[in-house]
């Protein structure tokens, strides 16, 4: 799906050429010819490891674009199911950074295991495990059923010891180090000035988060600390994966203890929107980056253009510096580490 | 010079057949012996050591089998989940599943690829793997050859690996077998050197290169005396066997399948024997040296404790295999040169000293041998990973330094973004 053209001298990375496009499938073509809540389903397949944090995205976009007031039990439903998300990501980027290192899939079972948990949450909230199309313009499109909350006290009480045991298991592997300290380090300024974000920018130091720094929904509402790294480097990477895995498990008890019953969708927005002429932005912290939608509205009940702003796909700009005069081995740990997902990057 | 009918597989089938009446026999062979006409000595022999052969050879190929599926079982349960249990009781038949659909693949030649080498490749692979069960007692008696030189005969052997895996990666024309050559080619040149060194410790005390003397050598196992050669060993070997954490040369993960890439159907399949094959002869030479070989207690049979040790060897390869990722082809080079040989060199020091102290130690002897080589080895292993390790290590200097949490209030920007 991605392709690198590598020249190599004899294990040394000389130069490198990506080559994409072999994923793509016109999403943003495609959503000028569906309605505004049809498009929900297009933003789930973009980065199908986190379909609940686009669906949040584009749905932000779209109220900013109509003006649609969120209805409050739907925002912190919303909230829950991105936090939820974003573990799920992150869980996934670790177990395959690993086996990019050559582990033999022990560390990626675990971590699969414990993302299994969070895909059963989200079968009983919406239906759906991967494309879970969840939210809706208002809010989201059924309130959780009664079984989904014990079962996500559940989830918060045993998740921080699988996060504790995954990073003793894995963190204290002297191959682990020797493999991933100093490799593909980049500096905070060349990170900032290719415009990469997220986990990746954080690692080197930089406190840039979108949920802290621009709040959206009620992330005002709730405390939550980003950890920072240094070193810029895979393990800082990995390792800053790991502790916002246990900021987001704090930002949803606070949601649970925030949390009022109430409608999740209000009744005033209509089954067909249309937004009056405009534009709209809104930017997001995915778990991969800034992920953000710019839709075009020209009145009618399609968008009249939907960019994106996908992470993946900025965040691999810095691909070719980030490579050249590494290993053969290292190339891959290091493509592991920005943790990218081509369906977002092609789209 | 030891006679062939220590070996009691050799004492038993040729006394059936031969009618000679050798004094060993008399008592021995199957049907009263003697099937054979007289005269016909030498075909007797001959189809002695064809019977032998094709009963080790089968038994390795039955024992590749057993590995393959205990391999399976066991990477399933150190990664919480069940492995194969489909075919047969407790899916004994998978790897015979495995084979049938192997043989029945399309057998792929790329054009590109030198035919010859191509097809060579494999069965070069598989052939020293097979012959050092020649010279590996299974048990007491159990052995189907006792050379004078079979730790020199096994060394030699083993290294002859290194050509296959060339073959094959010239043979078939593809890149990624090109850097598999390279790779493979330098780590197993380089280890060899640790692997021969680390045994000279236990020729100076058993005084022989026979691996039945070794054994009979054994009063303690030679692991308990000689630490440091067996770790060594037991390291460098998993190297030559191009296992976790030293599979450089297939990374799957890298360089798809290294020098099998290109290789498809038996082709392929000689390659998985020959390293399954290879894996268990390890772990027998490892046994026979180091962890005593056939010795156990009565009443329990010595074949049983050599299968038992070789399982238990088996098990923590597999083991290590499941729980660490790949070192990178410069710290395996520069772990084989800077710490291994370096490892061996002490030990070869240290145990001729204590051999010129005690030329020929007793039992009680050994044991002191024993007590200063451990504390050897803990000190010299403990001073290398001080100075080759990881300088910078985040779980012994307390988890969380390389990352700060920060809660400041960093002025927000304002919503939404746009001006």
């Amino acid at each position: 799906m991605f392709r690198m053209r590598v020249t190599f001298d004899g294990e040394e990375v000389v130069d490198v050429e990506p080559i994409f496009g072999y994923l793509h499938r016109g999403s943003e073509k495609l959503a000028e010819s569906r309605t505004y809540t049809q498009v929900v389903t297009l933003t789930d397949r973009m980065d199908y490891v986190s379909s609940m944090t686009n669906n949040l995205s584009y749905i932000l976009s779209v109220e900013q674009l109509a003006g649609i007031e969120p209805a409050p039990r739907g925002v912190w439903l919303r909230m829950i199911a991105a936090e939820l998300q974003r573990i799920a990501s992150h869980l996934v980027a670790a177990g395959f950074f690993f086996q990019d290192l050559g582990a033999l899939g022990t560390p990626l079972i675990l971590t699969m295991r414990e993302r299994e948990q969070i895909l059963e949450l989200f079968e009983r909230l919406c239906g759906a495990r991967i494309t879970a199309s969840y939210m809706r313009p208002g809010g989201v499109f059924m309130d959780a059923p009664e079984d989904f909350w014990p079962a996500l006290n559940r989830f918060l009480d045993d998740m921080p010891a699988h996060v504790d045991q995954f990073e003793e298991l894995v963190s204290g592997n002297e191959i682990v180090q020797a493999r991933c300290d100093g490799v593909a380090v980049v500096d905070s300024q060349t990170l900032i000035d290719a415009s990469v974000t997220g986990p990746m920018l954080r690692a080197s130091g930089v406190d840039w988060d979108l949920r802290h720094r621009q709040p959206y929904e009620y992330y005002d509402r709730v405390t939550f600390n980003r950890p920072l790294a240094t070193a810029s480097d895979n393990y800082a990477r990995f390792i800053v994966r790991i502790h916002e895995i246990r900021e987001s498990l704090g930002i949803i008890r606070q949601c649970i203890e925030q949390i009022e019953p109430g409608p999740v969708r209000p009744e005033t927005v209509p089954a067909l929107i249309r937004p009056p002429v405009g534009d709209s932005y809104v930017g997001t912290e995915c778990p991969k980056g800034e992920l953000g939608f710019y839709l075009v509205s020209d009145g009618g009940v399609a968008p009249y253009r939907c960019k994106v702003r996908a992470p993946s796909f900025i965040n691999l700009t810095l691909l070719r510096e980030m490579l050249i005069g590494d290993k053969l081995a290292d190339m891959f740990v290091t493509f592991g580490s920005i943790d990218i997902n081509m369906g977002e990057v092609d789209r | 010079m030891p006679s062939p009918f220590d070996s009691i597989l050799y004492k038993y089938v040729y006394c059936t057949l031969s009618s000679t009446g050798d004094a060993e026999c008399v008592g021995n062979g199957l049907f009263g012996g003697g099937l054979l006409p007289g005269g016909l000595e030498w075909l007797a022999f001959l189809l002695t050591a064809v019977i032998m052969v094709a009963a080790i050879i089968n038994g390795v190929l039955g024992g590749v089998l057993l590995m393959i599926w205990g391999e399976r079982r066991l990477l399933g349960r150190f990664q919480g989940r069940t492995g194969p249990n489909r075919w047969g009781p407790f899916g004994l038949l998978t790897p015979v599943a495995d084979a049938v659909k192997t043989m029945f693949k399309e057998d792929v030649v790329p054009t590109v690829s030198d035919r010859f080498v191509f097809t060579l490749a494999p069965i070069l692979m598989l052939f020293p793997a097979l012959l050092i069960y020649a010279v590996i007692p299974f048990g007491a008696g159990t052995w189907m050859a006792d050379i004078n030189v079979a730790l020199l005969f096994i060394i030699a052997i083993g290294g002859a690996n290194v050509l296959a895996i060339l073959a094959a990666s010239l043979g078939s024309g593809n890149r990624y077998a090109m850097f598999s050559a390279m790779r493979a080619v330098a780590m197993l040149i380089s280890y060899e050197i640790p692997l021969v060194i680390s045994l000279i410790g236990v020729l100076m005390l058993s005084g022989s290169l026979s691996l039945v003397d070794i054994v009979d050598a054994q009063t303690i196992p030679f692991f308990i005396v000689q630490p440091l050669g067996f770790f060594v060993f037991l390291i460098a070997s998993m190297a030559e066997l191009n296992r976790t954490p030293f599979d450089v040369a297939e990374a799957e993960s890298e360089i798809v399948a290294g020098y099998m890439t290109d290789y498809s159907s038996m082709k392929f399949g000689l390659f998985f024997l020959a390293e399954f094959a290879a894996t268990i002869a390890t772990s027998g030479v490892i046994t026979a040296v180091f962890l005593g070989g056939w010795h156990g207690f009565d009443p329990i049979p010595s074949q049983f404790w050599f299968v038992a040790k070789m399982v238990a060897v088996l098990t923590v390869i597999v083991w290590i295999r499941a729980s660490w990722p790949r070192l990178r082809i410069d710290q395996i080079m520069n772990f084989a040169w800077k710490a291994l040989f370096e490892l061996t060199l002490i030990n070869l020091v240290v145990s001729g000293v204590l051999l010129l102290i005690w030329p020929s130690p007793s039992t009680t002897e050994l044991w002191y041998m024993a007590g200063i080589n451990w504390v050897v080895f803990l000190v010299s292993v403990y001073i290398f990973g001080r100075v080759l390790g990881p300088k910078h290590d985040p779980v012994r200097s307390g988890n969380f330094q390389d990352v700060t949490l920060s809660n400041s209030d960093a002025p927000a920007l304002p919503a939404g973004g746009r001006d």
